[in-house]
């Protein structure tokens, strides 16, 4: 049974694309088959969902995701994680590879390709794990993930660092072969040994010891020249400093082939909630301070930071709820993120609906290279285009509730938070994902 | 203020209740029977994640010196060893009726976790976490010093006055050593900044934290300069752990080149005594390494005032536990609700 047959003809009744002015957006057969004026008349075989107010984004599309399957399934599964991606919006994510196994070799990464595709949520792309087992010595079989039927072009040890720099090196030119990139975890390891929070005026109050900014600074330096010095491609993850960004604006200055993302929760947490101890706040890279978040934010809006990703990070009850130093590194985001970018971005008018399509869109599934092909991602919303469209209300105004969420981990940041913006719909190549914001169900099988 | 968990909490005048407080603690000592009834059928529990005989032992006896049930729940031998977390430890000492918990921990902050978790209805006492603080040692530091210091006679007189219901306004007080790693530093950065104190700190710039400069202190690399140019009232020495010298510890690397070179640099030696005013008093939380920050001759020196740190830790403990524990109209009146 193919979607063509089973999918209704949707028209997205005033949807306002990219915030422009409204029109009806018809999805059929997977694809955006037409463009109508506002409010057209509406065919019987048609199914009208009210888009009046709404934004029409292309789906979201997270370069940064911990699915946590296989290994972790108390904290998340491919089912549960895909389907708050949806709700949040997004019609694909990179699932990173620190699984248990981890996604180091062909297996793993069709394993949870194809329970992504069976799950039916959103595109599952798995990143391949740089070194066997992301212990920074040996290149794990990075050809084979790439030729394997989940088509890997992103690796990344992301959780740790690819400290050694020959390492980095050899990864960096080995997937040149298949136009692959390698997603770096910028943590030099000597200066952050133990390392709890950002070094600075609140560690040295609270004694949590100190993950100073220039250790992710001294790696992102070496992997631009390392990149200028191979030709090859570096994407810079969670990029959570202003000086960062200043060595990211200089290597694409100099013509360094070189991208990098931010988080949502670097857009706008910083290191001042560390100081009721609440684990809830402890992620690596960790909160930086107010001047860093006005950095990024900065970054972000002059493209120097081309995309923002999640880094969604589920983790149990368990692994939260104790002692700072005790607790696990991550929060979750899928749900968020796009609350959060129009906040920092768009409510501040830093940023145009047409920026978020790029940032959340279009970049990084250009720099995942799944723009291309049958199941293309980030791509316009014009006609003969795959019909992954987002439905954005962004009058609404929310509270966060971590006990809510279509996630099965509770440690979101933003719990008891007010956010701007809603998701009111997902469609997946035209088939509806999320529905007056609640997730659809789907039948057992269906796959595009 | 249900719980003493950092001098960062505590006002002027909390911080002078709670040294008059054990100042009346202290007098009942010299007494043939020390014993209170004031806590009589209240339990605490010294929950105690770090060993720390010293301190362990300091709130023992504050504890029964005041009549109350103690407990001593060491995480070595214990379940807390086997894996169970500070949460489960914490819902059984509340199943079992502990009125305050006194914690030591190695994770900064596991107090203020303790406190705010909604685990334990207890009063949670903060006896040294991790990095963080040490609140009842600085409170003992500012006892020793109100007691040696505040009231004598304007003409420098040796003649000690009454100090109750005094702070420690105008007095200098320089505290040596590995600040980076210390919670005893900390607390009294705060506190002795509360009182009126001027503080400075002195160490190698290796063990100082990034941060600093937002701290009510001053900072020196150089312990003679301040030794001569601040002429302190009182030299606080801090320990310095092994681990900061093989570089085998968290944070990797020595934090300088040899225990020569520092003892030659910030190390209390008979030299630098002599260049101290007479009423200066020395003073070390202990444990300390005699010929590495402080010498034979600093520490036994007639200036040195460190047993009766210990003796005093007694008193301010009972102090704390008493305005914590007995009863809402002591707490008012202490201001530490």
């Amino acid at each position: 049974m193919s979607e063509q047959t089973t999918n209704p003809t949707y028209v997205l009744q005033g949807a306002a694309p990219l915030g422009a002015d409204p029109v009806d957006l018809v999805l059929a057969r997977g694809v955006i088959t037409e463009v109508r004026a506002a409010n057209s008349p509406v065919g019987d075989d048609e199914t009208v969902v009210d888009a009046t107010g709404l934004v029409a984004l292309p789906g979201l599309v997270d370069l940064h995701t911990h699915l946590r399957e296989p290994g972790r399934e108390d904290a998340e599964t491919i089912v549960s994680g895909t389907r708050a991606a949806a709700v949040g919006g997004f019609t694909a994510v990179h699932a990173m590879a620190n699984t248990t196994p981890v996604a180091d070799t062909a297996g793993v990464v069709e394993q949870v390709w194809r329970i992504g595709r069976d799950a039916g949520w959103v595109d599952v792309h798995p990143v391949g794990a740089v070194s066997v087992g992301l212990d920074g010595h040996q290149l794990a079989e990075i050809g084979a993930m790439a030729d394997s039927a989940a088509r890997v072009r992103v690796f990344s040890d992301d959780g740790r660092c690819v400290w050694d720099p020959i390492l980095m090196r050899r990864a960096l030119e080995y997937v040149k072969a298949f136009d692959g990139v390698v997603a770096q975890h910028a943590q030099e390891p000597r200066l952050t040994e133990g390392a709890q929070m950002n070094e600075g005026v609140v560690s040295a109050e609270l004694g949590l010891a100190g993950w100073p900014a220039v250790a992710e600074e001294a790696i992102i330096a070496r992997d631009v020249l390392l990149a200028e010095h191979v030709g090859s491609r570096l994407h810079v993850c969670h990029l959570s400093t202003a000086g960062s960004v200043e060595i990211i604006r200089w290597a694409k200055g100099r013509g360094i082939d070189v991208t990098a993302e931010v988080t949502p929760h670097h857009l706008v947490l910083t290191d001042e909630l560390a100081r009721d101890y609440d684990p809830t706040f402890k992620v690596n890279p960790p909160l930086r301070t107010a001047a860093d978040v006005e950095a990024v934010r900065q970054g972000l809006a002059d493209g120097t930071i081309d995309i923002v990703a999640t880094d969604h990070a589920p983790h149990t009850r368990e692994d939260k709820d104790c002692e700072w130093a005790a607790a696990a590194f991550g929060m979750t985001g899928l749900e968020t993120a796009l609350s959060v970018v129009q906040q920092t971005m768009v409510d501040t008018g830093r940023m145009t609906w047409a920026d978020v399509a790029r940032v959340l869109s279009a970049a990084p599934a250009r720099i995942g290279r799944i723009d291309q092909g049958p199941t293309a991602q980030g791509r316009p919303l014009e006609v003969g285009e795959p019909a992954n469209v987002v439905l954005v209300d962004p009058a609404a105004r929310r509270v966060v509730d971590g006990r809510t969420q279509a996630t099965a981990s509770t440690n979101t940041p933003f719990h008891g938070r007010e956010l701007p913006g809603r998701v009111v719909a997902t469609f997946l190549r035209g088939r509806a994902t999320v529905l007056a914001g609640a997730p659809v169900e789907q039948v057992v099988g269906v796959r595009s | 203020m249900k719980h003493l968990l950092s001098t960062a909490d505590l006002t002027r005048a909390d911080a002078i209740r709670i040294l008059d407080t054990a100042a009346q603690m202290a007098a009942t000592q010299s007494r043939e029977i020390k014993k209170l009834p004031t806590l009589r059928g209240r339990t605490v529990v010294n929950l105690f994640f770090e060993d720390s005989t010293r301190t362990r032992i300091s709130f023992e006896t504050a504890a029964k010196r005041l009549s109350a049930d103690v407990i001593n729940f060491s995480a070595k031998g214990s379940s807390v060893s086997k894996g169970e977390s500070l949460k489960d430890t914490a819902l059984t000492l509340q199943a079992m009726g502990a009125d305050a918990v006194v914690i030591r921990h190695q994770a900064s902050g596991a107090p203020h976790t303790l406190a705010h978790a909604g685990w334990v209805e207890a009063a949670v006492v903060n006896a040294g976490d991790g990095m963080h603080q040490h609140p009842t040692q600085a409170l003992l530091d500012a006892f020793t010093m109100r007691r040696h210091l505040v009231g004598r006679g304007a003409a420098g007189s040796a003649v000690v006055g009454d100090p109750t219901g005094q702070d420690l306004a105008g007095l200098r007080v320089a505290v040596v050593g590995d600040v980076l790693h210390s919670r005893v530093a900390r607390s009294n950065v705060h506190l002795l900044h509360t009182l009126g104190a001027q503080v400075t700190l002195v160490a190698p710039p290796t063990l100082v934290p990034v941060g600093v400069e937002t701290w009510p202190c001053d900072v020196s690399y150089h312990l003679d300069e301040v030794l001569a140019e601040t002429a302190p009232d009182a030299v606080m020495m801090l320990r310095v752990q092994r681990e900061r010298m093989s570089g085998s510890g968290a944070g990797g690397g020595a934090f300088f080149p040899n225990p020569l070179e520092y003892t030659r640099n910030f190390g209390l030696d008979g030299r630098r005594l002599a260049l101290l005013p007479d009423h200066t008093i020395v003073m070390h939380p202990g444990p300390m390494n005699r010929g590495l920050e402080i010498s034979a001759e600093a520490a036994d020196s007639p200036r040195a005032v460190i047993v009766e740190q210990v003796a005093n830790g007694v008193a301010v403990r009972m102090a704390v536990l008493y305005l914590l524990l007995a009863g809402d109209a002591s707490k008012e009146r202490a201001g530490l609700e």
